[in-house]
């Protein structure tokens, strides 16, 4: 029912909506993050935090910087980054992969906000794309797998068959595989990013089946912190998560945003900002290695160096054939290395892996 | 396969499966005195966190269970009392339960990120834990694995057995009738919200303590709602919440060593089962509705005394 006083505190409410319109021009710029997990993740939603910090941090007054978490890939997403321009953003950054169809539709209601999309390959005028070189990291971490297993059976916790969990499984599997050639992978795919409880119950099945070297590509400690009871060893994600497995890590592959956020802030507020994909991996410092733990020897340390330093400067890469995929069928010819359109739209497991994708 | 794994497999699927005993055990017994309650995956993480927090102060997992339940309890008493003394509609102030429950949590709980909890230890049973197979999968268990099924017999005896027991049936079947009867219905679903609440609570907790152990916001995942659902696949019943959460639990670790041993089924089919038996086990008790197997007649309805 509309009385006179709540039409008077309608014109307050619009007269109040025009104020902060016209003093947003001398307001910081506003950039919003919306994330699929909690921040306190310990992994992957933690590390795009550290990046936002890292960004209030180098510009301080000058920007202001909202984030949402734990936001579902789906009609959710869209309707949080959609608020989140309505509410005056400048840039949103939207930080997982089943948040592209939604980023793509907001940012064509809000020509004048620049979006970021982690991960995906949709761009358009005012969406970039970003994603770090994760199999770099991944590649070194097979190499120390294979070296360091002596039940030649790597387990691996991956999340949903999309291509850069894939890549990931590839990349590691081919490294290992290189230093020791009768070294196996077990998958489990566990359709979630985040749900700690049925990553350790996979890490369990994995250890039951005579794992003794963990990888995941979801989001939780759990799985580090099931290697670390169980006696075994683990790759931390997107994160270093020694203080779940003081033991049992003997690395993580860790995502540093900060110097990507930090540069295309900056691009955005000088208004040198266009649509990009970027795409980097060690020698841009997006993708970094935590320090190796007790329980890596030092010939393994040395080799993994090595490797790591090549892939920085370009000598190496972690696609190098020969290589076949599962079918059997050639993919990459002696010497040939992959290009990035194969990779970035990966759907098959390369020859020797066990098992279909889902 | 091997009998070793097969041990492990059944040891991982009690593991799995507790945390849902406990839960669908507090949801039941809120419900039989005719309190519907969405909340409980709030009354959960609440829990475990409560008991996360008092194990890594160094206190024994019995003072970690009580604390657990004791924070589930409080939580679900404002549940009564904004239910059962302000009237307000149970269906809303359960989903805002779990929203609150998640955000009390992840509040409190943010300073306890990437810190350990000291392992449960195991009590193994004499001579039985000793049988091939099923002596490690079934008789070498931390002791809250025991005390869920436990809790199932008390409970089943509780309302099958006793007088307090009929009395809670009977305010859930027909709180008018019972009012007129001369019982306190708001005492008798104050306690059953509140033992409810405990019980939810010590299911968090199991996540916390022995099934992950770490905290992190957001932990239980949805275990509360397939809580819910286990009540009602269960029709009521304490035993068949256990068998209920047991499948449950047998489906989603089964999934799991079956795609490492490199079974052929699509995952996707495996992590449906659960939900998919729920839906028919729903189909078929509404088809047979006169039968013994339907809700409790007041369920989720509000009780106003007439002054």
């Amino acid at each position: 029912m509309m009385n006179i006083r709540s039409l008077y505190g309608l014109g307050c409410f619009f007269a109040s909506l025009a104020f902060v319109t016209s003093v947003s021009a001398a307001e910081p710029t506003k950039i919003g993050f919306v994330y699929v997990g909690p921040v306190a993740d310990a992994g992957w939603t933690y590390e795009h935090d550290r990046g936002r910090l890292a960004v209030e941090k180098e510009y301080g007054d000058k920007v202001e910087t909202v984030f949402v978490e734990s936001v579902s890939e789906g009609p959710d997403a869209e309707r949080v980054i959609s608020q989140m321009a309505a509410d005056g953003a400048n840039m949103i950054f939207t930080t997982s992969f089943g948040y592209m169809n939604p980023t793509i539709k907001v940012a064509k209601q809000f020509p004048n906000v620049k979006f970021e999309h982690a991960t995906g390959y949709k761009r358009a005028d005012n969406v970039a794309t970003y994603s770090s070189r994760f199999y770099e990291g991944r590649h070194v971490l097979g190499l120390i797998a294979g070296k360091m297993t002596k039940s030649n059976t790597i387990g691996y916790i991956a999340s949903f068959p999309i291509p850069e969990v894939v890549r990931g499984i590839n990349a590691a599997y081919l490294a290992a595989k290189s230093v020791n050639p009768s070294v196996k992978f077990k998958v489990i795919w566990v359709s979630t990013w985040f749900d700690p409880g049925k990553e350790a119950d996979a890490a369990k099945a994995l250890i039951d089946q005579g794992a003794d070297i963990l990888m995941q590509h979801t989001d939780s400690a759990a799985p580090m912190k099931i290697a670390e009871e169980r006696g075994i060893y683990a790759f931390g994600q997107a994160s270093d998560q020694a203080a779940y497995g003081p033991n049992a890590q003997l690395t993580a592959i860790i995502d540093d945003w900060a110097p990507y956020y930090v540069r295309r802030v900056n691009e955005a507020m000088n208004g040198s900002w266009t649509s990009t994909d970027t795409w980097g991996g060690f020698d841009t410092g997006m993708v970094a290695l935590a320090p190796y733990g007790k329980a890596v020897p030092n010939d393994v340390k040395a080799m993994a160096e090595e490797a790591r330093k090549a892939i920085t400067e370009g000598r190496l890469h972690a696609f190098t054939g020969p290589v076949n995929k599962q079918d059997g069928t050639p993919w990459l010819k002696e010497g040939e290395t992959a290009d990035d359109g194969t990779l970035l739209g990966m759907n098959f497991y390369v020859e020797g892996i066990e098992g279909s994708l889902p | 396969m091997d009998y070793s794994l097969l041990s492990s497999i059944l040891h991982a699927i009690l593991v799995a499966s507790t945390p849902l005993v406990f839960a669908g055990l507090g949801a039941l017994i809120q419900e039989r005195a005719g309190v519907l309650n969405l909340g409980i995956e709030g009354l959960m993480i609440v829990g475990a966190l409560a008991g996360f927090a008092t194990a890594l102060a160094g206190y024994p997992l019995l003072f970690s269970v009580i604390a657990a339940a004791f924070a589930g309890a409080s939580l679900a008493a404002i549940f009564a009392l904004l239910v059962l003394r302000l009237y307000a509609n149970p269906v809303a102030t359960g989903l805002a339960l779990t929203l609150f429950g998640l955000g009390l949590s992840a509040l409190a709980g943010a300073q306890y990120v990437g810190q350990a909890a000291p392992q449960v230890s195991v009590w193994t049973i004499p001579l039985l834990s000793q049988l091939p197979v099923v002596g490690h999968a079934l008789f070498s268990h931390d002791p809250l694995v025991y005390l869920s099924i436990l809790m199932a017999a008390l409970i089943w005896w509780f309302l099958k057995q006793t007088r307090a027991g009929l009395i809670l049936r009977a305010v859930g079947e027909n709180h008018t009738s019972a009012h007129s009867l001369g019982f306190s219905v708001m005492g008798i679903r104050f306690l059953a919200i509140a033992a409810g609440g405990a019980l939810a609570g010590i299911g968090g907790s199991y996540l916390t303590l022995v099934q992950t152990p770490l905290f992190v916001e957001g932990m239980t995942a949805g275990r509360g709602w397939i809580a819910l659902a286990l009540v009602v696949f269960a029709s009521w019943r304490p035993f068949r919440v256990i068998a209920g959460a047991y499948l449950f639990g047998s489906v989603s670790i089964i999934q799991l060593h079956g795609q490492a041993l490199g079974m052929s089924i699509a995952s996707q089919w495996l992590s449906m089962l659960p939900y998919l038996v729920t839906i028919v086990a729903l189909v078929l008790i509404a088809s047979r509705a006169n039968s013994n197997h339907a809700a409790p007649g007041s369920l989720g309805k509000t009780f106003k005394e007439s002054r």
